[in-house]
């Protein structure tokens, strides 16, 4: 029963959050949002027993939305004094709702521990061998299996590499490069002199 | 031992990928400078996969014996065919380009290495029989190609193109994939086999929608009408010889990619995908012979012949049966040929400052400044149209026949309506080359290789070519064999 309504209570959210994230006027309002419906993606995700995709869902996609933010801020025309104004005026009911959510995450853990909360079991022709953890049932598949195309997808991130390198390195002759070399072989000897100029007549090198 | 077995079947792609790695690491040495030379190794790997896989094609391999990594690939002889096309490509893609990028001194070490990884996905892409393996091979050969359209980075034109490629491009990959995941949402299987055979009971719909987001996604790979936007452009934007490669590896690994998705994959449910292709078939017929007939750029023509060309390609597919493949993948060889031919020779036309002329004007009266170049145009086009001396004739009879087998009769009379159309822009190509007042700006001088390009490939489409009928016709055959051979 709890699951039931933890299922729906996940889509629920991440429907609306989702929706959010087209319909909020500031786009980095629009971010957060895609953060919330990361977060009841995975919630779904370890309902259904994937553990390791909920994981995946959190880890990689705080790392890609930061970038993202950085991508929000650096292009776009925010004005973030007006922002903080607000964060300071909703600072309580923020406050308030992260203390929800704690409490509602200690008890969820709680119960998980005590045994009273049953998570989903993966079924089906595609679920993971009994007593294996996903993530040990992924990485036996990643590495024998699907070899080939895991070494395949290792060769599409070099090809990117290389077309963004391609694309966008170029010679420059109008600037000054570092020369190290140079910098180390500099001596103190050659770099500094000791003059005593006479008073009102200035230092000719 | 499964693991060597699997390890042979796949051995191009692993000599590829090796060969690249190590070429990169000779481009990072060498630097732009080691170009040339980096290009001629790349052409010798890609002759020695193409030796590879040549007896795959020659001995008909197909069934379980030659499916490797627990049936996600395949070393048939239709992966063969395809495989010799693609490399065919790639390797005239490799000669024609240092030339072209040295003028605008814009010649990277790295181009050889995209083109290699891009033969390489386009391999994976022919030989997949599996969606995963089908995804990862095109993303592989997208990838390489979105920087190689924009790889002249000081020509406006050129970063356009890769930009405009980039994103319709990514946007048919997410097409595709949301296809690829209703399809294994409601077949419960990623490889083609097992879609078969889980397609070959009742019908759900969400598999339909899913067999349709596939072909959606796939007909925008093959630059099929209503999904041919993209082509004028990235064709015309992109630096010649990277439209050259477009129009022949990418478009022989993509329909080579839609024949065994659609004949193998869906092949249990014809009905469901036939009434798309014919609709698309049609389509781009008609709407690359129509969208033609304005065009000043030379480019921009034959990109939009390569959609009418497609059609027609796709009309061998909507046979749905063996003889339609094989009609389908003797057109693709002849088509490869007419492009190569068609591309080196716009490649060949340059002004006296060695910049390249791209409008149809300015090569007016061209016979009498350079008659050969002239004549091998001419030959392209009469080729192209489908005039019966020139070998590109054979091609468009061996699909109609088999259409007319296959009873689809009135898609052959439009088809054959359609192509009288498309003859009107090739023959005013003729036209104004022939008969028009000599405009007289073609005077570049051209290399020896894209001379001998350009011969081998107009002898193979002219009259001549028809002594290649039978063998071209039963190495289809061995591969269009190897497509319906369900194990």
């Amino acid at each position: 029963m709890i699951q039931v309504i933890a299922f729906y209570l996940f889509t629920f959210l991440m429907l609306c959050s989702a929706v959010s994230v087209i319909f909020a006027r500031n786009p980095v309002h629009s971010v957060l949002w895609l953060i919330l419906a990361f977060f009841n993606a995975a919630g779904l995700m370890v309902l259904v027993g994937a553990e390791f995709i909920a994981m995946l869902l959190v880890i990689v996609y705080v790392g890609a939305v930061a970038v993202l933010f950085l991508f929000v801020v650096m292009m776009l025309d925010i004005d973030f004094s007006e922002m903080r104004a607000g964060f300071i005026k909703n600072a309580p009911l923020g406050l308030l709702i992260a203390a929800v959510l704690l409490a509602e995450l200690t008890l969820g853990v709680g119960a998980w521990k005590t045994g009273a909360l049953q998570l989903g079991v993966a079924s089906g022709t595609a679920a993971a061998p009994e007593g294996l953890s996903n993530t040990a049932a992924i990485g036996a598949l990643l590495y024998t299996r699907y070899l080939f195309l895991f070494e395949a997808a290792g060769i599409i991130l070099l090809v990117s590499m290389i077309g963004a390198i391609v694309l966008t390195h170029r010679q420059r002759s109008d600037t000054r490069g570092q020369n190290v070399g140079r910098q180390i072989a500099r001596r103190p000897e050659e770099a500094t002199v000791n003059v005593k100029p006479a008073v009102g007549q200035g230092v000719t090198l | 031992m499964e693991l060597l077995r699997s390890l042979a079947i796949t051995g191009t792609e692993e000599v590829l990928s090796i060969s690249g790695l190590i070429l990169l690491l000779a481009a990072a040495w060498g630097g732009d400078k080691a170009s040339r030379a980096i290009s001629i190794a790349a052409v010798a790997v890609l002759t020695v996969c193409a030796v590879l896989t040549a007896p795959a094609l020659c001995q008909a391999a197909m069934g379980p014996g030659v499916s490797a990594w627990n049936g996600q690939f395949s070393g048939d002889a239709f992966a063969a065919f395809g495989k010799l096309l693609v490399y065919a490509g790639a390797a005239v893609t490799l000669i024609v380009a240092p030339a072209f990028f040295e003028r605008d001194n814009a010649m990277r070490s790295e181009f050889p290495l995209l083109v290699l990884f891009a033969a390489m996905g386009m391999g994976m892409m022919v030989s997949a029989t599996d969606m995963l393996a089908l995804y990862i091979g095109l993303e592989l050969n997208s990838l390489a190609a979105y920087v190689m359209a924009a790889f002249l980075r000081s020509d406006e034109r050129s970063a356009e193109a890769g930009l405009k490629y980039f994103v319709l491009g990514s946007l048919a990959s997410g097409i595709l994939l949301y296809g690829i995941s209703l399809t294994y949402g409601f077949t419960g299987s990623t490889s083609f086999a097992g879609i078969h055979v889980a397609l070959a009971g009742p019908l759900s719909m969400g598999a339909v929608f899913g067999v349709v987001f596939v072909l959606a996604g796939l007909a925008f790979k093959v630059s099929a009408a209503p999904f041919h936007m993209w082509t004028p452009d990235v064709y015309e934007g992109a630096p010649t010889p990277v439209t050259t490669f477009f129009a022949t590896a990418p478009k022989v690994a993509a329909l080579g990619l839609l024949m065994r998705v659609s004949l193998f994959a869906f092949g249990a449910q014809p009905g469901v995908w036939q009434q798309i292709v014919i609709f698309v078939a049609l389509l781009s017929i008609v709407i690359g012979a129509l969208g033609a007939i304005g065009q000043d750029n030379i480019k921009r023509l034959l990109a939009y012949s390569s959609i009418n060309n497609v059609g027609f390609m796709l009309i061998g597919l909507a046979c749905a049966n063996q003889a339609g493949a094989a009609a389908m993948l003797v057109y693709l060889a002849i088509y490869v040929a007419m492009s190569i031919a068609g591309f080196v020779a716009v490649l060949m036309l340059r002004d006296e400052n060695g910049a390249p002329v791209e409008s149809i004007a300015a090569m007016a009266g061209l016979s009498k400044t350079r008659p050969a170049l002239a004549l091998a145009l001419a030959a392209v086009m009469f080729s192209l149209a489908g005039i019966p001396p020139l070998f590109g004739f054979w091609g468009k009879f061996v699909v109609f026949q088999a259409a007319v087998q296959a009873g689809l009769l009135t898609l052959a009379a439009i088809g054959i309506a359609a192509s009288v159309i498309g003859a009107f822009y090739y023959i005013k190509v003729v036209k104004v080359m022939y008969f028009d007042e000599a405009a007289d700006v073609v005077r570049g001088r051209s290399d020896v290789a894209q001379r001998v390009l350009l011969f081998v490939s107009v002898v193979a489409i002219s009259p001549l070519g028809y002594l290649l009928t039978k063998s071209l016709g039963v190495l289809a055959g061995h591969a269009a064999a190897a497509l319906f051979h369900i194990a």
